[in-house]
């Protein structure tokens, strides 16, 4: 069965009644394999409740079915710089053009590249169901390898971030083993503050390297207070990035991806400093 | 809420439309089955190739990841919506026309799609805007530079060009691909766009396991718990032989396992059925058990003395071994001054065609017709008539276009299953192979092991080679033994080499059988014998280049097998050619890297390769067959297999200049085992050189009945007018009206029908004797830019010089040498299936368009007497010494050297920091 819900209460409605939420079916469709689709899908990418990028002097809403292609079009703060970078690198204009942000986390890929752009943003989730809404962080949400802490009854309305400061620059540096529609084998978001040629806030976060990106504290400790100069990256070393737990796949070794997270997260260091968005390696 | 019965309204084309389906259904799906827009291609069904590419809205999505619903109201454009009176379609359409931009022609429908997006927008894209425009979608052919060229340069074209065909002297003219206006519409017909309107879909129930004994449940039971699915046939239903294969002699691969599957996705069962149940079918929940027997799955494993046989009858699961031995290598070794050695490894590469196997076949009275794609028509005709155990007359192969082969699509693949089911159910079936399955069944680029020991004098020559090799040829025979017989030929490049010794092992293992992939196992060992070469340059201070100036072979020398060609031996001016580049770039190279303080180093590297157009010792004979029509024109009866590399534009340039005709005079009769004499198979780089001689002896033939016709002499002109021809010569001038001459039972005034089979000789038990009657030769120079602290590499610029004896189509021949060295850098950075692993688009990766360098092709033509107009093949040959050369550039670049292809970002960065820990403990 297919829906297209008038609203949001009539989305909650049908979700309450086990049917699946569906934007941009990028991942739910290769799920399916060669078979069609079966069960119930409530379709939400045309729900104009869902679908803007708003920036007010709070924050900034991703609606949860605002596409890659939104992204890339929206006008957002530098520290916005890394998602947009991200965005251009989701698979390619096709998938950008259907795929969603929310989407990309529901989905809960390590690998989703979306993930360590929206971490640096502190973002947080706004989940909704029948029952009520509520509110999570987005490091909480995604709780492992294809899971997250989305009810089955519920459905990611947005994705929030806080106004960010307009001083704060973020980067976002992608590697694969080809150019184009590459599952990336490591990618590295940061953002720096820089005020004064001081960094005042350093965010970092790896992807690929765990079953869910994460941020990296003690390489941000170590680069507050410093000054913000060429250079910078070379701060971090090898033990800041112990918390890593990267795999043995297809596209890479393990003891690689440590490697190159290290000089991945150095150079996102660099292209902050040097106010550079970065993008494929 | 949506249901089928309201349907889905939207403008489809420029014209209001319903579609009736399911809102789920992939808008693929409904586009194609639906309505009938068989120009929306599926390649993956996943968002991972591109090639079901449409506009909605004027945005390029793929439509296999958008459900019918979702596209309401909105506007869908298809191919079938591009038309020529919007000049920016019709300026595109020339300027792929002119560059070549399109070969098979399968992922061209969601190329142009992608292209006129951004043309729409940006009238003059820079290549980077083009390259981003374009990144979702992968093309397999063309190396992506054509396609550039094209939509950077689209602006600047007036459509239409290729109208005006040449009058005479088609042969050495870039004419436009005589079937680009098919493949460009995307009204050309490939394995799953055509099928009567009954046809049953057929789907196969397949091993999950690696190795397994198996035993069917009650069938019966799950026919009745399915409604729609018709029958289901195991190997008990297979009337003839239930054994296939490449080479009759080595023929083992059943259509359908007999209790023990023995690789990861060999059909056990067939499922047969209407489409919705078919498309609804969980195979999983098929009744089968199985008991998991121990896999063998490496070379060790299979070699061990104590491992099981794959076959019994095979033991030591060698499935059969080649070699070549010519003078004292031990001695030759012994008075080297130098001797390099290595070992090597590669994978197993897949062919990632865009086009999944795919084909449909119908019983008509006692005869089985079977329409799919296909390198090797007679050859499925053959093997199909055994497994029905019917006369190889009652079986007609009609080959559909084919979205790309590469080596693959010369097996069966869907042929069996098909013709089984409608032979039995006197229905017609069809079956579109899934990404999935097809990566995981069909053939592969076999996995090598290598081990080569080369000596040289102090004065650069070299004196010996010592060459072996094991090669994975999975579980069934598919052209293992072809590898293993064509390596030990090649494996030391087209050197003067006096001592010589190589051997090659075709191995068993319960993994999915590698044959045929552009090269036939040269590839691999060039990466060997390449790269030793290199190092032997280096011990010896010698300009790498000219170290293999120095060792060419040359029209005159002895080969390895003993073989001395008059002419037509090129090799030596392929390398003089690179020079210039050579040396600009090594300067270039140093002073980048002198000045380097990042990360990225720069590097050049040169590689060289031959290649035997034909099968090895072995007849291969190509048949054509011209007919002479009382309107004038002629059927060129052409049973060569156009893959995408251009037969069905390259034949008839040869035939009309043998014929002293306008090609725009001959229709092409495409190849149908009923209608086409049999022209062979397409691999081997053998159809320009074999079946180009075969259409130019049936020219000739053509021409002498012709002024036998007229009664005069061989000096006599012919002349060609509608429904006439006219003699000149001594005598005058003379029209013979043919409408007033009989035809005979097929029509025709006069028919003439030649045959060409290469001169070979076979090979003695050293492998010495005349493998093959003409070598294509070249060299390939790359030039990268290595990122030492992640191993990543890119190219920067390949230069490639290639002696194709001549160019009939240069064009083309370019066209085929881009697409060469794209899957010759595929294999050298990114290609590789780990079976069970990836069996799909987007963990087997192969170049995008943003990862193809410039490409600058130099033509050698020195002609081959025995080519037709001197031509030699150029399809295999264009891919051989791309990954040597990028491999040698990246040891050029970073002082590592890859001893294991792919070079991925991992391996890369591991070899660097070996040389760095070696460095460092030299340093102590």
């Amino acid at each position: 069965m297919y829906v297209r819900p008038a609203d949001l209460d009539e989305t909650l409605r049908w979700l309450a009644g086990g049917a699946r939420v569906l934007a941009g079916a990028t991942d739910i469709f290769p799920a399916a394999g060669e078979r069609p689709l079966s069960g119930d899908y409530i379709d939400v990418s045309n729900l104009d409740s869902l679908r803007g990028i708003l920036l007010d002097a709070e924050a900034v809403r991703i609606g949860a079915a605002a596409t890659w292609t939104d992204m890339v079009a929206a006008d957002l703060p530098p520290a916005f710089d890394a998602l947009k970078a991200a965005a251009r690198e989701i698979g390619a204009v096709q998938i950008q053009n259907r795929g969603t942000i929310a989407g990309n986390i529901c989905n809960a890929s390590p690998a989703a590249d979306g993930v360590p752009p929206l971490l640096i943003l502190d973002t947080s989730v706004e989940l909704a169901s029948k029952r009520g809404a509520r509110r999570l962080p987005l490091s909480q949400f995604i709780t492992g390898n294809r899971r997250t802490s989305l009810a089955p009854d519920e459905i990611l309305t947005a994705v929030v971030a806080p106004a960010p400061a307009p001083t704060l620059r973020s980067a976002f540096l992608k590697l694969g083993a080809r150019r184009y529609l590459v599952i990336s084998i490591v990618m590295v978001a940061a953002a720096l503050d820089i005020v004064d040629g001081i960094v005042r806030d350093a965010r970092i976060a790896v992807g690929c390297c765990s079953a869910v990106a994460q941020r990296i504290a003690k390489a941000e400790r170590r680069l507050i207070g410093a000054p913000a100069r060429a250079g910078l990256g070379g701060a971090i070393e090898a033990p800041d990035l112990a918390a890593l737990s990267p795999i043995d796949d297809v596209r890479a070794t393990a003891a690689y991806r440590r490697d190159a997270a290290l000089t991945l997260v150095r150079r996102a260091i660099e292209f902050c400093v040097r106010g550079e968005a970065g993008g494929v390696v | 809420m949506l249901d089928r019965a309201s349907g889905i309204a939207l403008d489809l084309n420029g014209e209001s439309r319903r579609i009736d389906v399911s809102p789920l259904e992939r808008l693929s799906h409904a586009l194609r089955e639906s309505c009938g827009l068989r120009g929306v291609k599926v390649g993956c069904d996943a968002g991972d190739c591109g090639a079901c590419t449409v506009l909605v809205d004027g945005e390029p999505v793929c439509a296999c990841l958008t459900c019918v619903a979702q596209i309401e109201g909105r506007a869908v454009e298809t191919i079938e919506g591009l038309s020529d009176s919007d000049p920016i379609v019709a300026r595109l359409r020339a300027a792929f026309q002119f560059h070549g931009a399109a070969q098979c022609g399968v992922c061209t429908p969601g190329i142009l799609l992608a292209a006129v997006a951004l043309l729409r927008r940006n009238a003059r894209p820079s290549e980077g805007e083009a390259q981003n425009a374009l990144g979702g979608v992968l093309c397999r052919c063309t190396g992506y530079r054509a396609i550039v060229e094209a939509v950077c340069d689209a602006h600047s074209f007036q459509a239409p060009i290729g109208a005006d065909l040449p009058q005479e002297h088609s042969v050495g003219q870039r004419l436009p691909r005589l079937d680009g206006a098919l493949k460009l519409s995307g009204a050309e017909i490939f394995g799953a766009d055509a099928w009567p309107a009954d046809a049953l879909l057929a789907r196969a129930v397949r091993s999950p396991h690696a190795h397994a004994a198996f035993v069917l449940g009650d069938l019966d039971a799950f026919l009745g718990a399915h409604p729609g699915v018709v029958a289901i046939f195991t190997a008990a239903d297979v009337p003839g032989l239930n054994r296939f294969g490449v080479i009759p002699a080595f023929a083992d691969q059943p259509a359908l396992a007999e209790g023990v599957a023995r690789f990861r996705g060999e059909a056990v069962a067939l499922a047969v059925g209407e489409d919705e149940a078919m498309r609804r079918l969980d195979v999983s929940t098929f009744p089968v058990s199985w008991e998991v027997r121990p896999a063998l799955t490496t070379l060790d494993e299979a070699l061990s003395p104590e491992a099981e046989r794959v076959h019994p009858r095979r033991p030591g699961n060698i499935l059969t071994s080649g070699r070549v031995a010519r003078g004292d290598v031990a001695a030759g070794l012994a008075a080297s001054d130098f001797v390099v050695e290595g070992a090597f490894e590669t994978g197993f590469v897949e062919h990632a065609y865009i086009e999944p196997e795919a084909g449909f076949a119908r019983r008509v009275g006692d005869r089985i017709e079977i329409q799919a794609c296909t390198q090797a028509p007679y050859m499925d005709r053959d093997d199909v008539a055994k497994i029905l155990g019917i006369a190889p007359t009652q079986v007609r192969i009609i080959p559909t276009a084919v979205g790309g082969g590469f080596g693959s699509k010369l097996d069966l693949s869907v042929q069996p299953f098909i013709g089984l089911a409608a032979w039995q159910l006197d229905r017609p079936v069809r079956m579109v192979y899934s990404r999935p399955e097809s990566i995981m069944t069909t053939t592969k680029r076999h996995p090598a092991r290598m081990r080569a020991k080369i000596g040289a004098t102090r004065d650069g020559r070299l004196t010996a080679m010592d060459f072996s090799a094991d090669f994975n040829t999975g579980a069934y025979a598919s052209w293992g033994p072809t590898v293993a017989n064509r390596v030990p030929v090649h494996a030391s490049g087209p050197y003067r080499i006096p001592h010589y010794r190589a051997v090659a092992r075709a191995v068993h293992t319960h993994l999915v059988p590698a044959g045929a992939f552009r090269g036939f196992g040269v590839p691999q060992a060039s990466l060997a014998q390449e790269q030793l070469f290199d190092e032997l340059a280096e011990r010896l201070g010698l300009d790498r280049l000219e170290f293999r100036i120095l060792n060419a072979l040359a029209a005159g020398d002895a080969t390895v097998t003993g073989q001395v060609f008059p002419d037509g031996m090129g090799f030596k001016a392929c390398l003089e050619a690179l020079r210039p580049r050579w040396r600009a770039a090594l300067a270039a190279v140093a002073s980048f890297n002198a000045a380097a303080a990042g990360s990225l180093r720069r590097g050049v590297g040169v590689a060289g390769m031959w290649y035997g157009c034909g099968n090895t010792s072995l007849s291969n004979p190509s048949t054509m067959r011209l007919g002479l029509k009382p309107d004038g024109r002629f059927a060129l009866f052409q049973g060569a297999v156009d893959i995408g590399q251009g037969s069905n534009t390259v034949i008839p340039q040869m035939c009309a200049d043998a014929l002293g005709a306008p090609i725009a005079l001959l229709d092409i009769v495409s190849p149908d085992t009923d209608v086409t004499p049999d022209c062979g198979k397409t691999s081997a780089s053998r159809q320009t050189f074999v079946s180009g001689n075969a259409a130019v002896l049936a020219a000739r033939a053509m021409r002498g009945a012709i002024l036998r016709l007229a009664n005069v002499g061989e000096e006599a002109r012919i002349g060609f007018a509608p429904g006439a021809v006219i003699i000149s010569g001594a005598g005058g001038e003379r029209r013979i009206d043919l409408s007033r001459l009989p035809v005979d039972a097929s029509g025709f005034i006069l028919q003439a029908e030649e045959t060409f089979d290469p001169p070979t000789t076979p090979l003695d038990e050293n492998g010495q004797g005349e493998p093959y009657a003409v070598f294509g030769s070249g060299a390939h120079i790359a030039e990268v830019e290595v990122d030492i602290e992640l191993g990543r590499v890119k190219v920067l610029r390949l230069t490639c010089a290639h002696d194709v004896g001549r160019a009939i189509n240069p064009t083309l021949v370019e066209g085929q040498i881009e697409g060469g060295a794209a899957q010759g850098l595929g294999l050298a950075l990114m290609e590789e299936f780990f079976p069970g692993k990836g069996e799909n688009l987007h963990d087997y990766l192969i170049p995008t368009i943003g990862d193809m360098p410039p490409v600058e092709c130099i033509l050698i033509e020195d002609a081959s007497s025995v080519g037709p107009f001197g031509a030699k093949g150029i399809g295999e040959q264009a891919l051989i010494p791309t990954a040597p050369a990028i491999f040698n550039a990246i040891h050029h670049a970073t002082g590592a050297r890859i001893r294991r292809a792919p070079a991925t970002p991992d391996r890369v960065r591991q070899a660097i920091l070996a040389v760095r820990l070696e460095k460092d403990r030299g340093g102590q």
